[in-house]
Parts: C-alpha cells; sequence; structure tokens
C-alpha cells in the first residue's frame, strides 16, 4: 500500500470513530492502534487474573459461609473477566499464550493495586468497594470506547464490577457497625487501601503518556486527574456512612470547586510498585507463573487427548 | 432433638464442606483459566449444598446453633466426612481423581437420597444431583484427558488413583446412625451402592487406559470422626475466623 493510500484509510478511520462507529477485528486498522488495544486489553485482563490472587488468599479462611459462597463467586466473576478481555485482545491477532509470557516475563503490566498484601478480613471489604469502586470509575467510559469487542466485555464486565462493589461496602458495613474489634479491622483496612485506591487512577496527568490519542480513540475520556477527583467525591461520604476516616488529614470539602481537596499522593511509592518493588509484586508473579508451570503438563495431556480424539475420529470415517 | 437424623445430615454435609474448601483453596492457582472457573464453581455449589443442609441441621436441633456454628465451631473429631475428601491436592492429577471417585459416589448416592422420607432430604438431593451430575462429567473428562493423554500425564493419573484407591471402601461403610436412618426410610443404604460405584469407575479408567488398582487394603475411620493429618490444617484455616474472633456477625 502507498503512502497515500493508508493516509487514506486512516482519515476514514479516524472518522468512523468520531462519528461514534464501532471498529471490528476484521475491519482495516492503523498497526498503531492494534498495539495500543493489545497493550491496554491484555493489560486489563492480566489485572483481572492476578486480581483473583489477594482476594483467593481469603476464600480459605471467609469467616462464614454466606461470605464464602459471595467471595468464591466474585473470584469466579474476575476469572471470567479476565476470559472475555483475552479472547477480546485475540481477536487483533495476538494469542493468549503469547499474552501470558508478556505477563510471566514482566513485560506486561497490571494493576498495581494487586501488589498489596490482604491481611485482615476486612481487607475483603475495602477491596470490593475502593477496588471495584475505582475500576468502575476507569471503566464504565470504556462501554463506548471504540473497539467493539472491548466495549462489549466492558459492558458485561462492568455490571458485575459494581455487583463486587456493593458488596464489599457490605462487608465493610457490617465490621462498622460491630463489635470495637471489628470496626478496628475495618478502619485499618480502609488507612491501607485509600491511597493505593488513588493510585489506581493513575499518574497525574502532567506524568501520563498516551493521553491524546487515548482520547481520541475513546480509549480514555476523562483525564486521571478527573477521575481521581470523581472518586473522591463519590467515597467520602459513603465512608462517612461507614463511620470511619479517610486517612488523608488534608482532606477537606472546598464549597467553590463544589468538590473535594486532598493531600498529596506519594507518586515515588506508585512508581517503586510499577517498577515491580511493590510488597507483593514477587509473590503475585511467583504464583502466576507457578500455576502456569505446573499446569503444563496438564494443558499438554489436553491437548494429545484432543489429537487422538480427532484421528480416532477421522479414522471412523474412513 | 432427633440425634440420629442430625448426625446423619452432617455425615452427608461434611464431605461437601471438606471437598469444598479443598476445591476453593485451588481458585487463581489451577493449569488454565478455564479449570479454575470450574473448579471455583465446584466449590461453589458444594458450599451451596452444605449451607442447606447445615440450616436443616440447626432446625432439626432446635438450639441457638447456626450454619456456620454447625461448619465451624465443631472440634476435629466430630466432622464425619469420609478420608478420601480430605486429602491434599499434590498435583492436578490427585485433584481430580478425588473429585473422580467422590463424584461417582455422590451422584450414585443423590439418586437414592431423592426417595427419602424425609422432604427436605429429597429436595435437596433432587437440586444437588444436577449439580453432581456436571462435576461428574467434568472430573470424567479429566480423568480421560489424563490417563489418555501423554505418558507423564497417564503416570500421574494412575499415580493419584492408586493413592487415592484406599479411601474409597470407606464410602460404603454403614455407621449406627445410618442403620438407623435406612431403617426409618430416611436414609440412604450405601452398602447397595458398591457394585455399581467400582463397575462405573471401572469402566471410566479402562477408557482412560488406566489400570485398576488391585489392592484390598483400605483406610477407614472418617465418619467417625477420625481423620487423617490433613485434615487439621484444613480445619485451622477453615476456623480461623470463628475462633480467632467469638461470637461475631459477619
Ligand atoms: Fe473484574
Ligand atoms: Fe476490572
Ligand atoms: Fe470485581
Amino acid at each position: 500500500m502507498s503512502e497515500e493510500q493508508i493516509k487514506y484509510l486512516e482519515k476514514q478511520f479516524e472518522e468512523r470513530i468520531a462519528r461514534d462507529e464501532k471498529i471490528e477485528p476484521k475491519d482495516w486498522m492503523p498497526e498503531k492502534y492494534r498495539k495500543t488495544h493489545i497493550r491496554q486489553i491484555s493489560q486489563h485482563a492480566h489485572s483481572e487474573v492476578v486480581g483473583m490472587l489477594p482476594e483467593g488468599n481469603w476464600i480459605t479462611r471467609a469467616p462464614s459461609l454466606r461470605r464464602k459462597v459471595a467471595l468464591l463467586a466474585k473470584v469466579q466473576d474476575e476469572a471470567g473477566h479476565g476470559l472475555y478481555l483475552y479472547s477480546a485482545c485475540e481477536t487483533l491477532g495476538i494469542s493468549r499464550d503469547e499474552l501470558y509470557e508478556q505477563l510471566h516475563s514482566g513485560k506486561a503490566k497490571y494493576s498495581s493495586i494487586f501488589n498489596y498484601p490482604t491481611i485482615t478480613w476486612a481487607d475483603m471489604g475495602a477491596i470490593g468497594w475502593l477496588v471495584d469502586g475505582a475500576a468502575i470509575i476507569n471503566q464504565v467510559p470504556l462501554c463506548n470506547t471504540s473497539f467493539g469487542p472491548y466495549a462489549r466485555a466492558m459492558v458485561r464486565v462492568c455490571k458485575e464490577e459494581s455487583f463486587h462493589q456493593r458488596q464489599g461496602y457490605e462487608i465493610m458495613l457490617k465490621l462498622s457497625n460491630g463489635t470495637p474489634e471489628q470496626k478496628d479491622m475495618a478502619q485499618d483496612a480502609l488507612n491501607r487501601w485509600w491511597w493505593p485506591s488513588l493510585m489506581m487512577l493513575g499518574p497525574t496527568d502532567a506524568e501520563s503518556v498516551h493521553t491524546e490519542q487515548s482520547m481520541k480513540w475513546k480509549l480514555k475520556r476523562k483525564s486521571n486527574d478527573d477521575l481521581r477527583q470523581q472518586f473522591i467525591d463519590q467515597t467520602v461520604p459513603q465512608a462517612d456512612i461507614l463511620g470511619l476516616s479517610i486517612p488523608d488529614p488534608d482532606l477537606k470539602w472546598n464549597e467553590e470547586k463544589g468538590s473535594y481537596d486532598f493531600g498529596e499522593i506519594d507518586w515515588d511509592e506508585f512508581w517503586q510498585v510499577v517498577k515491580g518493588h511493590g510488597p507483593m509484586n514477587k509473590e503475585r508473579m511467583k504464583a502466576r507463573v507457578g500455576a502456569w508451570e505446573r499446569g503444563e503438563w496438564v494443558r499438554d495431556a489436553a491437548m494429545a487427548y484432543a489429537e487422538k480424539q480427532q484421528e480416532r475420529k477421522e479414522k471412523q470415517v474412513v | 432433638m432427633k440425634q440420629n437424623l442430625y448426625n446423619y445430615i452432617l455425615g452427608i454435609a461434611d464431605n461437601s464442606l471438606i471437598l469444598g474448601q479443598r476445591m476453593g483453596a485451588l481458585t487463581g492457582h489451577g493449569p488454565s483459566l478455564e479449570t479454575d472457573i470450574a473448579c471455583t464453581n465446584i466449590s461453589l455449589d458444594l458450599f451451596g449444598q452444605v449451607r442447606s443442609y447445615y440450616q436443616y441441621a440447626a432446625k432439626v436441633a432446635g438450639d441457638k446453633r447456626t450454619e456456620d456454628d454447625i461448619a465451624m465451631l465443631r472440634h476435629e473429631r466430630e466432622y464425619l466426612n469420609v478420608l478420601l475428601v480430605e486429602q491434599p491436592d499434590t498435583d492436578f492429577a490427585y485433584t481430580m481423581g478425588r473429585q473422580f471417585l467422590f463424584d461417582v459416589y455422590h451422584f450414585l448416592f443423590l439418586t437414592e437420597l431423592q426417595k427419602s422420607k424425609d422432604l427436605t432430604l429429597s429436595a435437596i438431593a433432587t437440586k444437588s444431583l444436577k449439580e453432581v451430575s456436571y462435576h461428574q462429567r467434568f472430573s470424567t473428562d479429566w480423568i480421560k484427558r489424563l490417563g489418555d493423554g501423554t505418558e507423564e500425564s497417564n503416570k500421574r493419573m494412575q499415580t493419584a488413583i492408586d493413592d487415592l484407591w484406599t479411601y474409597t471402601d470407606e464410602l460404603f461403610h454403614q455407621t449406627d446412625a445410618d442403620k438407623e436412618m435406612v431403617a426409618e426410610g430416611i436414609g440412604v443404604d450405601v452398602t447397595t451402592l458398591k457394585e455399581a460405584y467400582y463397575q462405573k469407575v471401572a469402566d471410566v479408567l479402562q477408557e482412560s487406559t488406566l489400570t485398576i488398582p488391585e489392592s484390598k487394603y483400605f483406610q477407614k475411620g472418617g465418619k467417625q470422626g477420625i481423620h487423617t493429618e490433613h485434615m487439621g490444617y484444613l480445619l485451622a484455616e477453615l476456623q480461623y475466623m470463628q475462633r480467632a474472633y467469638p461470637n461475631m456477625e459477619w
């Protein structure tokens, strides 16, 4: 294709997106669009799958049968999210094995929030409330993103995430209205998860790369700082209802702005975790890589068996 | 309280509780996302069944105890599950072997329990049977894949079956509570399931190019609350919150 032809196709492509048309896997797309989408969708898929680990950590110790069932169902949903997102990503011409390889080698990123440890039961509440809450804020705009398979996956995922958020909040509510020990447990979890949840919405706009292009492709519709503000404004009143305090002495309602002012985020901590040196980065990867390696003979067996079955079928036809 | 009925319910439910706990622990650590989802699903089904049984048992007990008290506040010697379900997940072959050897029994058992004169038990059985027929299909398929897959998988699957075999006979032992319940038309006479069980298991093993173990030495004790050394650790996790923070609501 000549450069001119490509320019023409790109122009048409951008116009389609501007008209809110969906791009489908078989449509022509600029290489950069494909690569950016592979990166973002796989990063999202990896986050769902790595995200199973911190909560999976409490399945065997859930305090009641009802909570155990709800937690199992939640973690199972996250696995399902991983599955649709990997499938959406595969439509762009990359295999799931390649995507795993990128995760396991450290080439691909996943949400840094999952590199924090879950050390008490209240963390199950805090994660549902704050982490799924922040995820929803990030993801609701993606239900209208330009790439069809991603947009459709997001519609389904967001519905389940809001269910998770309510479930997490309900755990916090129960703890906050419980014994002093339970209330302390809830406050402690909020203290530990608050700042990482704010970081989850991404670096400040000043430091954020790729934003402009992403806005055009509707991979992003609001800036990180706007999303963060939205999250804070939505969450603070919820903490008030719980009777818990947000661990930020600078948090204050700003009448003029009609939103909360808040304290400085520790971006050094954020970058440390992003670069692989958070409290649980190594353990999370060890768990994923370990599961994958331990499972190799199982996957090989399934493949060998399927091939044998196919051969047997073919012989029968002959 | 009807002690026999109470014990009888626990004898059924504890199997699902302990197996559900084992399967739940695997979430996020399985060989593929698909098997993870399936194993979590099995765990979810089993815990759903457990809740129905224990809620009924709590009603039979007629005091203040709740489903969670029954699930999480007994001593090890009071759990009545068979030894098979508490066996560890040495590798995926053990996980699937344990599941398969239990599912075949579970399916036969629930089919009979549907005929119970106790309407609650028969209703739980009917509902659970749909789930368990799916579990059985899933574990059977994996026995076939692993048995008739690669040389390595065949070896691993055979080792798992050989090791777990010793726990199968206990499935067909009758306790005193069982006998009473059978006499009252409530319980299932498990001794009558044995032939169909070993026939079905043998058929699947054969199709999977696995050898049917010949060992005649079997372990028992679970139904009397005498467990293997694995059980204490499993219960330590299961009971952790209820023991560390007694008398609270979650
Ligand atoms: Fe999710
Ligand atoms: Fe998500
Ligand atoms: Fe979620």
